[in-house]
């Protein structure tokens, strides 16, 4: 066991370039991003769900519409409090969100994540 | 019994699997449309039937003039590029083609000049018995309950399996993005994206909200649509009193559109 200090040198190294990502951006996160809201959006208050629920569970909710629309011919939605909406990303949800880049992208890009939806589903209904 | 080693790490795998699988689950269990307070449903308009059937009056449409509109109304609504240089590339939903083309299997000799110069309208047959849904390894055509078969462009692989089952020709791929061929969008209705196959879906998005298909509206009544297996509905009526041919009915796929000659 002559190595001891050889070994305990690599690892220290070893450590330090693994963890050279985290320690090197810390401090310098960058903000959250401030989402715009329309003034359509703004004036109807609520969306199809509690705001607190659309923030974490609207990619779920998307899936459950795009199913029951697609493959069993449901189009209504009735929310909780008995409102009526027709389940559509282009023609409900931006036609209150139509302001795609700072609603929809500002988030996303943010987070890294890229849905594909706009690969079809035309962005800007109202042709703003 | 002597625990081994061996022994005390089956047990733990087993529990390690049994705690990991709950989650997965919950998240298989939860494929109904009831969220936390909200449901779907149907609309209170849409029209349901159990096979949906067109009935195409050939003889009120004697010319590629009178075919002309109703080809461009089903384009115009459903953001169908149009003006694709490479016919390879073309995609299709409605559209004209000579007698022979079209009724292959019925070709004699000498036939009725009318008929034969006519141009037949073709469009997605909507089988009975569909041979693109059995081909499709991922379900992303399907059969729904009205008889109707769907495509579902968020599963679809672009295999093309079902192009090679359809014996219509009624299947079109996407080889390049759509988008610059359309000349003007319809924002009510998605485009697709390459690498997806697209078809005739009867409209389904309008009889869901009441509506006719658009080429039935576009036809000034040369075209019928109702359900088949309703005695009186409009098809049925017109089936009764009038004889009518359909596509390559002896492969057996049953196709639901039918047309008077």
């Amino acid at each position: 066991m002559k190595d001891k200090n050889k070994i305990i040198a690599g690892l220290v190294v070893f450590i330090a370039a693994i963890t050279f990502p985290f320690w090197f951006n810390l401090g310098k996160a960058a903000p959250a991003p401030e989402l715009v809201l329309t003034a359509k959006a703004k004036a109807a208050k609520t969306c199809v769900m509690s705001t607190e629920f659309m923030k974490a569970n609207h990619m779920q909710l998307l899936d459950v519409w795009r199913h029951n629309v697609v493959r069993r011919s449901e189009r209504m939605f009735v929310s909780p409090d008995g409102k009526l909406y027709d389940m559509s990303l282009s023609n409900t949800c931006l036609d209150c969100h139509s302001n795609k880049a700072e609603f929809c992208d500002r988030c996303h890009d943010y987070a890294s994540v890229s849905p594909y939806c706009w690969d079809c589903h035309i962005d800007n209904p109202k042709g703003e | 019994m002597k625990n081994s080693r061996r022994r005390f790490l089956q047990i733990a795998g087993v529990s390690a699997l049994g705690l990991g699988a709950k989650p997965v689950l919950n998240a298989f269990a939860s494929g109904g449309a009831e969220g936390p307070g909200y449901h779907v449903a149907k609309g209170e308009d849409a029209r349901s039937a159990k096979q949906w059937a067109m009935v195409i009056d050939t003889r009120k449409l004697q010319t590629a003039e009178a075919l002309e509109p109703i080809i461009e109304a089903c384009n115009k609504i459903h953001n169908i590029p149009t003006g694709i240089e490479n016919k390879n590339h073309e995609i299709k939903w409605i559209w004209e083609t000579h007698y022979h083309n079209a009724f292959t299997d019925k070709a004699s000799s000498f036939l009725d000049e009318a008929v034969e110069n006519r141009p037949f309208l073709l469009l997605c047959n909507h089988c009975e018995n569909p041979p693109c849904v059995r081909a499709c390894p991922t379900k992303a055509t399907f059969k729904n309950e009205n008889g109707i078969v769907m495509m579902d462009f968020h599963r679809c692989i672009g295999c093309r399996f079902c192009m090679a089952a359809c014996p219509f020709g009624a299947r079109s791929f996407n080889f390049r993005d759509p988008r610059p061929f359309i000349k003007e969008t319809n924002k009510e209705f998605p485009t697709r994206m390459k690498g997806v196959v697209e078809k005739c879906n009867f409209c389904a998005e309008r009889l869901a909200v009441g509506k006719q298909p658009a080429c039935v509206e576009a036809s000034n009544g040369a075209i019928a649509f109702g359900d088949l297996y309703d005695e009186h509905s409009e098809v049925r009526e017109l089936l009764k009193e009038n004889y009518t041919i359909r596509r390559k009915q002896t492969l057996g796929t049953e196709p639901a559109v039918y047309y008077i000659v």
